[in-house]
């Protein structure tokens, strides 16, 4: 057993663990009961596999970034997951997930979304399936994210506000839990990230985790060597980071490095940097690091990147920042943003401003000589045109 | 007679549970609520105290959980509060809330100011068992506060008797798998449900929480339980101007 991944009882370290109601147990039981036997089952991970590969298009490529490398004086490779269809490695835990709640009977799926991605990728496999798809959006997050809305809509998806708290991300996943708790029998509940109670951060880490089994077979065969020296990805709640890094954990020579998003400055009161600002807590039923009040009431996040304004991270990643496995570290918008348009400039990539700000602390590194580093490129920057029109002035 | 002993006495039964959120309406109406309440016939108490993100809530308790924030509640500022409840309440309170507001506040202090106000006991809804059996259940001992556990009717046999093992006051029925607010339809399934509890002759008594909101229903659920809670039905009535007013006739009105 590794001393990163999970534990029988549901922990990394002192985190994790499912602190949910008792309406929510059967539902949360039956998964923890049964995921492990139904990831395993040939035909699920035939089927898995399939769609990866004709559906979504897997493997995606590891590119080397010549330009960049040359920038920085390291070899810099992209683990492109945003050539991934849907844009986003959001829809490799969709697909394993769409999967396993086939297995389990359920006819309804339920989910939550913030910038809509997952949203998308949710709606994306219930259409594939035929299954009745209900996505959960904060309010406000409706207007600004109209295309994706559309999207979601088009593919049969009904679309609900969540109207409650500060009416974004957490609040969308709050309604998705009440949706839950009075649905038992007949739903599944896709979560999105690694955050939720056991066994939702490990299940989705695994779904992901095709990223890091990807990377080191594609890098060994390009520098006969599966090992880089850094390993970057970007930290919401942390789903592509925990892919990205799941299977470099127990290669302790290689550097985890995630990035969360800093907003207008750490100490600037508008910030998603939740290592730095937050403390042990519970929310969404695990128990983690959580950006909160002394008095235990959530603050609510800020990111230019709709993606990472998530005010907890999943518990592997508390983990990791606790016992030191990973670096933790932040970017501002402004940071991301430019590493967003060098890439742009560079390479002829337009990034996710998520992703941009993995790529924007490669300005923060120092590199000695031939070093390999590989950066997730979690999601392609489409979604994001208006945000960077706004903020260059195109 | 000590407060709890309404749940051991064979003789009471019937009982009356009202919830309501500590800071709702107004920062200070807490303690001024539970007097009326009690003066009213109201037999225990439910102070919830509140949490940004209450996902076991329906609307009526979120709203009055955001009220409660912005009013400024906090749970360091309620036990100041309740520092004069046992001046002017004596049924029994129990405080319920969210773990993550616990956990701030030290689970071990948090026991320890509900002895010292005299709290009974508390429902945490997200605190699972394994975690109460494991890391605090000997605290709340040594505090003499009661740990208040949910059951709904998907709860196994199995993990019912387990939670009947942890308890020292009453168990939480839930009518049905649902946030706070619904309303009870006591069809057969419920009625089956309650019955196949009741024969289970359990060490703690039932209370029937979730959708109780009148006399019908409390009447229903009290044919199969100790006791029932309202909630929803009583913090509506708090946003009324003149709800100070209108307790009493309220919990007259189902106990009659």
């Amino acid at each position: 057993m590794s001393k990163y991944n999970v534990n029988e009882k549901g922990y990394y370290g002192p985190f994790g663990g499912a602190y949910i109601p008792e309406m929510l147990y059967p539902n949360v039981a039956e998964l923890q009961k049964k995921y492990m036997e139904i990831m395993q089952e040939e035909s699920f991970q035939q089927q898995f596999q399939e769609l990866l590969k004709d559906y979504v298009g897997r493997p995606s490529p590891l590119y080397l970034a010549q330009r960049l490398s040359a920038r920085y004086g390291a070899n810099i490779f992209l683990k492109r997951e945003d050539l991934n269809h849907t844009g986003a490695h959001k829809i490799n835990n969709t697909i394993g997930q769409i999967l396993l709640a086939e297995r389990l009977g359920k006819k309804r799926i339920i989910a939550e979304t913030g910038a809509g991605q997952h949203g998308v990728a949710t709606a994306t496999v219930c259409a594939l399936k035929g299954l009745e798809c209900v996505v959960y959006m904060g309010e406000i997050d409706i207007q600004r994210q109209a295309p994706n809305v559309a999207r979601m809509k088009m593919m049969g998806a009904t679309v609900i506000a969540a109207q409650s708290g500060s009416k974004t991300l957490k609040d969308a996943t709050n309604e998705a839990l009440r949706d839950w708790i009075n649905n038992p029998v007949d739903t599944h509940y896709i979560i999105g990230s690694v955050v939720g109670p056991h066994p939702y951060p490990d299940l989705v880490a695994r779904f992901q985790s095709v990223i890091s089994e990807e990377t080191k077979k594609q890098l060994a065969e390009k520098t006969g060597n599966g090992l880089p020296d850094y390993v970057l990805a970007c930290v919401g709640g942390g789903s592509n980071a925990a892919g990205m890094f799941y299977h470099f954990l127990e290669d302790e020579q290689v550097q985890l490095i995630a990035v969360e998003a800093a907003g207008h400055g750490v100490d600037s009161g508008e910030s998603a940097a939740t290592t730095a600002l937050g403390k042990e807590g519970v929310l969404h039923g695990s128990r983690s690091i959580l950006m909160q009040t002394d008095d235990g009431q959530v603050v609510e996040p800020y990111s230019i990147s709709a993606g990472l304004d998530y005010p907890g991270i999943g518990p592997q990643h508390a983990w990791l920042y606790k016992s030191g496995r990973g670096k933790y570290v932040s970017i501002t918008d402004d940071e991301a943003m430019q590493a967003g348009l060098l890439l742009t400039k560079l390479e002829g990539i337009i990034p996710a401003i998520e992703s941009s700000h993995a790529l924007a602390y490669l300005e923060k590194m120092t590199f000695q000589g031939n070093e390999n580093v590989v950066i997730c490129l979690s999601g392609r920057g489409d979604k994001d045109l208006d945000n960077y029109m706004k903020y260059f002035g195109f | 007679m000590q407060a709890q002993d309404i749940f051991k006495n064979n003789a009471s039964k019937g009982l009356l549970s009202i919830y309501y959120t500590a800071g709702y309406p107004n920062l200070d109406s807490t303690i001024a609520i539970a007097e009326k309440l009690e003066q009213a016939g109201a037999d225990f108490l439910e102070i919830g105290f509140p949490y940004s993100d209450p996902v076991a809530d329906g609307p009526v308790i979120q709203h009055s959980s955001e009220v409660a924030l912005k009013n400024g509640m906090t749970l360091q500022l309620l036990f100041q509060q309740l520092g004069e409840l046992r001046s002017r309440v004596s049924i029994p309170i129990f405080l319920m809330g969210y773990f993550n507001t616990v956990l701030q506040y030290g689970v071990e202090n948090f026991c320890k100011s509900c002895q010292e106000v005299g709290v009974n006991g508390a429902i945490i809804p997200d605190l699972p068992i394994y975690e109460y059996e494991d890391l605090y259940q000997d605290i709340f001992k040594q505090y003499g506060i009661s740990n208040i556990f949910l059951v709904t009717p998907q709860t196994s046999y199995e993990r019912i008797r387990k939670i009947d093992n942890l308890s020292n006051s009453f168990i939480y029925l839930l009518s049905s798998n649902a946030t706070t607010g619904k309303n009870l339809e006591v069809g057969e399934q419920a009625e089956q449900y309650f019955r196949r509890l009741k024969d289970m002759d359990l060490g703690n008594p039932l209370v029937i929480g979730f959708g109780i909101s009148d006399r019908d229903t409390f009447r229903k659920a009290t044919n199969y339980a100790k006791g029932a809670i309202i909630g929803s039905a009583f913090v509506k009535l708090l946003s009324d101007n003149d709800y100070m007013d209108k307790i009493e006739p309220f919990i007259k009105g189902i106990k009659s």
